[in-house]
């Protein structure tokens, strides 16, 4: 794996490659569809995105600091089943800040595995992937969760609300996601988690607290995943076990997409979020002009092998990999 | 040496024990839980555990041989899906109708084929592009499940064929088909990566990449015929799994890429590469189904087996770090 | 030796990579049965040279003879293929496969369908092990053996192919005297066969033991070749830094504070025992010994990176337990690390972010980190050390070595602390950065630092010290002052002999 390390010499282009082909998409699909750029279109694009935009947000910090979350999935549904359960139950006011209580406790536990005691976190992560689905059936009793009285709740303003005609879902994506970049890219945690990503043995001998920032990368990760457990419950106030399942890939692929690299110490919240809003303008573009949902699978898989490939192809200077 | 020994040995030993420990657990708890009359123990049932295990054993196998080689696939979901919708499809094509029992083997043929071509496509890109193999099989898990839809949209795939179905329900010295293809392909791949050179030169590369390249064994010619192995491999569970029950849903093999991984690291396969053993994967699978089967005997559901593998792995994980530990003096990074 | 031909003739070399020239029309030749050292300091292209040899690095100019014919070599299979072999000083090995697997690795033998012929495999190997009187056979696991054992394995690789010439790199580093004895009998048997040797070391005694031949590099260069009987240390030694090796002492010395820093029998598991040693405001204390001696480790304990098993660290007379660099570094102890690129730095972060790092806490205005705060200390210490970066957005990896190590000394300066420990502060290191890294460390004591310097070079310990303690084995062996010292005795001491008690 000695290609994949950072050498940045001609990585600046390629690195900035994933941003001209957004570009180019966007303006295909616009020459291709007069609907694709208009304001509802855009905004719709944004909304559907938003749930895994939220959760990309926290693996972001995950995968910077050199770890995977393939839980983030498992524990979204298990934060959307306990919010409903609970909205029933202790009324929304309390609902709410108890599943994150919830969800937080849950990133907790995967924190002090992977940061604390420092086991593979993509076996770890797994493992829970499969744990905390357990733990979402046993809270549910394997059955469908719903509110009983959905018109008479305020509880839907999160997923279904709006303000000055901007959905709340964008709202919550855009200020989550300039907060989280603030945090990545100017204070010292920022600072930290990519030291730790980039170069944990060098980040210890610089006296930074490796395994606490793991850790609270995974809380950030549990944080955003409550998050966008909030929005889809407060979306559809209904949901089956499953509704996050499968999403864990999803979510790192458009992470990588971004441009963040597996092994750590690089990547940025705006290249997730363009990550992200690729990944959902190609769904809507595809769909707009007459093709399947699932077109977009096939394409999205171009797209990630072509992104991930020319930035290495860049940092190593040539296209094709040295193996013999 | 000698606690080098003892530590090997209980490495190779502990997915055993583990076993052991099931079996008697859930005979002793199901004789008071049990929610059914028969006996946890029977050969009956043991025989049905095996048979069982059989689609997600077969898949897990191969993952062995790709990990011990250093890489990952993710893909083998999608795999599954696709290859069985061929076998089934395949058979209802005009030309295969007219040729009778013969279209199965033919049809097999084409399902397997397919396998070996997305191995093959994963295998390729992973030596000429040099990315990663856990982001090249999760942009084809993507993919491939594109391609499953694509395929016949989002309808389910069926044909029953009785002659298939006898088949897969026949029993040949107690044994039904898919148990012999699960031990059939463990027997195979044991062979191949204890006696051939591939199999040996695939732990050399897994274990110390550079050392490997150094001796002139070439990377990319064994990273892609281990891939063309576990897409044929997870083409062939596809295949087995499906000539049982004459249908696919598009979905069908989502989340085995996760079960695979999980029985192949309870095995004890290093993920990083260079050590693991097809015995102890075909251990990990049936201490899974064991498991399953165990829990779902004394009663409990699958929320219970989930959260037990769940947390079943991460305690190995931790044995297994606290058991290669250097003891206090080590350096604290 | 009827046969004069050079099995192995380098022309006009040169290997330039973005910035360096590594190797600079480099030249020698290799005859059969002779044993030819190849010195030159740390970063003199002697790695660099073995890699265009091996096929690991393309050459932009110059040819490769074997046995007189023109070559290309492109890997290092084709380079055994023509009878040129390397014993790698880091070793290349698959831990968790056989002996007999590694000494035919990228060539088992065959039987039908790919089989592995284990019957001849093993009985190919034992006859190999036999000649190098090893104990351990063809079917151990490689991870089981000790290091030592491990390189007996690297070297039985040479002996599967007839070699023409065989190049050791660093062979006795980790070796017993015992063990290096069977080495040398097996150099000897090479010989004797005609294969031609090239030798790479940095011990002299050994140098001028084996060899025949010495060919210097320095600086990418080729210095010339001396025959081994009709020089000495000091004309090599010449030749390899270019002027007289400096063994002078040091002879400033500062006024001495307090102990700042004093250790009492501390000990940690089998890597070091009982070591009691004390540092004064305004001294450089030396700490000189072998690879492995523990003095590393030492230095890692104090920073809180291990926990002594017994001992005591007191800290201006006070005992302190360091349980963490976090701790370390609070308590004003500032630790450079040996492995610059792994421990030092974050190789993708730019140079004013890796400066800043132990601090980054401190250096904020609100919630954030402070810009100009962090780009005033990097100029402070650019200006200071003298650190040449086209600007502090540079990414560090593509600083030279030496700009590397004084960003890394940079950002422990900026601690101020009141004990700062550097661990082989010039490796790597051109000349010119070393006496600038050795003038900085005097400077510091006169500042009143208390600092320790871990080196494996006698002339740096030589140079920066006011004291030298001599490490073997996990043991201090004997504390010098710097008027006392002597070369025999510190090489003395550090190779176990117990020396007169008073110098």
């Amino acid at each position: 794996m000695a290609e994949l390390t950072k050498k940045g010499i001609g990585g600046f282009l390629a690195r900035q490659g994933i941003l001209v082909a957004f570009v180019v998409f966007m303006v295909g699909f616009a020459l291709a569809n007069q609907r694709f750029l208009a304001i509802d279109n855009v905004f719709g694009v944004i909304r559907s995105s938003a749930i895994l935009g939220v959760m990309a947000l926290g693996v972001t910090f995950v995968v910077i600091g050199g770890n995977l979350d393939l839980s983030v999935g498992s524990m979204m549904s298990f934060s959307t089943i306990v919010v409903l359960d609970l909205h029933d139950k202790l009324g929304p006011t309390l609902a709410i800040p108890a599943m994150f209580g919830l969800t937080l406790l849950l990133g907790a536990f995967i924190g002090f595995l992977v940061g604390y005691l420092k086991l593979n976190s993509l076996i770890v992560t797994l493992g829970m992937l499969s744990a905390i689905h357990g733990l979402t059936l046993t809270w549910s009793g394997g059955k469908n969760m719903d509110i009983a009285d959905k018109e008479g709740t305020w509880f839907s303003v999160f997923g279904q609300g709006d303000i000055v005609g901007i959905p709340m879902p964008i709202i919550i994506f855009a200020l989550l996601a300039v907060l989280l970049s603030l945090m990545l890219s100017k204070t010292p945690f920022g600072r930290k988690v990519y030291a730790v990503g980039g170069n944990g043995q060098a980040a210890t001998f610089s006296g930074i607290p490796r395994a606490r920032v793991v850790f609270l990368t995974y809380l950030i990760s549990a944080f955003c995943v409550a998050t966008a457990g909030l929005l889809q419950a407060s979306r559809s106030l209904g949901s089956q076990n499953t509704v996050g399942q499968g999403m864990e890939l999803e979510v790192l692929a458009a992470v990588i997409l971004g441009g963040a690299s597996l092994l750590g110490g690089s990547g940025t919240v705006f290249k997730t979020v363009i990550g992200v809003l690729i990944l959902g303008f190609i769904q809507n573009g595809l769909l707009l002009i007459g093709l399947e949902f699932y077109v977009q699978y096939v394409v999205t898989w171009v797209i990630i092998i072509l992104a991930v490939w020319l930035d290495i192809a860049a940092k190593r200077g040539r296209l094709w990999s040295p193996i013999a | 040496m000698n606690t080098q020994n003892r530590k090997d040995l209980l490495k190779q030993g502990a997915i055993w024990g583990f076993i052991v420990l099931e079996l008697a657990f859930f005979s002793i708890a199901g004789s008071f839980l049990s929610v059914t009359e028969t006996a946890f123990l029977s050969l009956d049932n043991m025989l049905l555990l095996l048979q069982q295990s059989a689609p997600i054993g077969i898949i897990a196998l191969g993952m062995t041989i790709v990990m011990i080689n250093g890489n990952i696939d993710l893909s083998v979901g999608a795999t599954f899906a696709l290859a069985a919708i061929v076998m089934l499809d395949s058979l209802t094509w005009p030309f295969m109708q007219a040729l009778g029992d013969w279209a199965i083997p033919l049809s097999w043929f084409f399902a397997l084929m397919t396998g070996v071509v997305l191995g093959a496509v994963n295998g390729l890109i992973v030596w000429k592009t040099g990315v990663d193999a856990f982001i090249v099989t999760l942009g084809s898990m993507l993919g491939f499940r594109g391609l499953v839809f694509m395929y016949n949209g989002e309808q389910p795939t069926s044909h029953l064929n009785w002659t298939l179905v006898d088949f897969a329900e026949a029993q040949f010295l107690g044994l039904s088909t898919a148990s012999w293809f699960l031990l059939g392909v463990a027997l195979i791949l044991w062979l191949l990566m204890t006696r051939t050179v591939h199999g040996r030169n695939a732990y050399a590369i897994g274990n110390n990449r550079d050392a490997a390249v150094n001796a002139g064994i070439r990377v990319g010619p064994h990273f892609l015929l281990n891939f063309i192995l576990i897409g044929f491999l997870a083409a062939l569970s596809g295949v087995v799994f499906s000539a049982g029950t004459g249908s696919v849903n598009p979905n069908d093999g989502m989340l085995y890429e996760l079960w695979a991984i999980t029985a192949v690291v309870l095995g004890g396969t290093k993920l990083a590469g260079g050590y693991g053993s097809i015995v102890s994967t075909l251990g990990g699978v049936i201490a899974i189904q064991l498991l399953r089967k165990g829990l779902g005997h004394i009663g409990a559901g699958t929320e219970v087996v989930n959260l037990v593998i769940g947390l079943i792995l991460i305690v190995v994980l931790f044995l297994d770090r606290q058991l290669n530990r250097k003891g206090k003096e080590e350096l604290k990074i | 030796m009827t046969d004069q031909t050079p099995v192995l003739r380098l022309e006009g070399v040169v290997k330039t990579f973005p910035g360096v020239r590594a190797l600079d029309g480099v030249s020698f030749d290799l005859r059969p049965g002779e044993v030819h050292a190849l010195m030159g300091e740390n970063g003199a292209g002697k790695s660099t040279l073995m890699k265009v040899l091996g096929g690991i690095y393309d050459p932009n100019e110059g040819q490769i003879y074997v046995a007189e014919e023109p070559v290309t070599i492109a890997s290092p299979m084709q380079a055994k293929a023509r009878g040129v072999v390397f014993i790698h000083q880091e070793l290349s090995l698959a831990d968790e496969l056989t002996v007999a697997e590694n000494i035919w690795l990228g060539e088992l033998p065959l039987k039908s369908f790919g089989r592995v012929d284990w019957n001849k495999l093993y009985a190919d190997t034992d006859a190999i092990l036999e000649t190098l009187n090893v104990g351990f056979d063809a079917r151990t696991r490689v991870g089981d053996l000790s290091i030592a054992n491990q390189q007996m394995v690297e070297i039985a690789r040479a002996l599967t192919v007839d070699p023409r010439a065989v190049i050791f790199d660093e062979p006795t580093a980790s070796l017993t005297d015992a063990e290096k004895v069977v080495l040398f009998e097996v150099i000897a048997d090479l010989q004797s066969k005609g294969v031609g040797i090239i030798y790479i070391s940095h011990r002299m005694e050994e140098i001028f033991k084996i060899t025949d031949r010495i060919s210097v590099l320095r600086d990418g260069q080729y210095r010339g070749t001396l025959n081994t009987a009709e020089t000495n240390e000091e004309e090599v030694t010449q030749l390899m830094i270019g002027r007289k090796l400096d063994l002078s002492r040091n002879e400033s010395h500062h006024e001495l504070g307090d102990v700042a820093l004093e250790v009492r029998d501390l000990s940690c598991g089998e890597l070091f025992k009982d070591v009691n040693f004390q540092v004064r405001r305004g001294e450089v204390v030396g700490f000189y010994g072998l690879v492995g001696a523990g003095r590393t480790e030492i230095a890692e304990t104090i920073f809180g990176l291990r926990d002594p098993s017994a001992g005591q660290i007191l800290l201006n007379g006070e005992e302190v337990r360091i349980h963490s660099s976090m701790d370390a570094i609070a308590r004003g102890i500032s630790l450079v690390p040996e492995d610059r690129k792994g421990q030092g730095l974050v190789l993708g972060m730019n140079c004013r972010d890796n400066m800043t790092l132990p601090q980054v806490d401190d250096l904020t205005a609100g919630p954030f980190v402070s810009d100009g705060a962090e780009v005033a200390i990097f100029d402070q210490y650019r200006d200071k050390l003298d650190i040449r970066t086209p600007g502090w957005r540079q990414t560090v990896g593509n600083l030279s070595g030496g700009n590397q190590q004084k960003i890394v000394i940079g950002k422990w300066l900026s601690m101020h602390p009141e004990v700062l420990i550097v661990d082989e502060p010039t490796r790597g290191i051109d000349v010119g950065s070393k006496s600038e890294i050795h003038n900085l460390i005097r400077d510091l004591a006169a500042q009143g630092y208390a600092v320790i310097v871990i080196s494996s070079e006698m002339p740096e310990v030589l140079h920066v010290s006011d004291r030298i303690v001599a490490m073997f084995s996990g043991k201090v062996m004997r504390t010098f002052t710097s008027e006392e010292v002597t070369e025999d005795s510190l090489i003395q001491a550090i190779s176990g002999l117990e020396g007169d008690k008073v110098a």
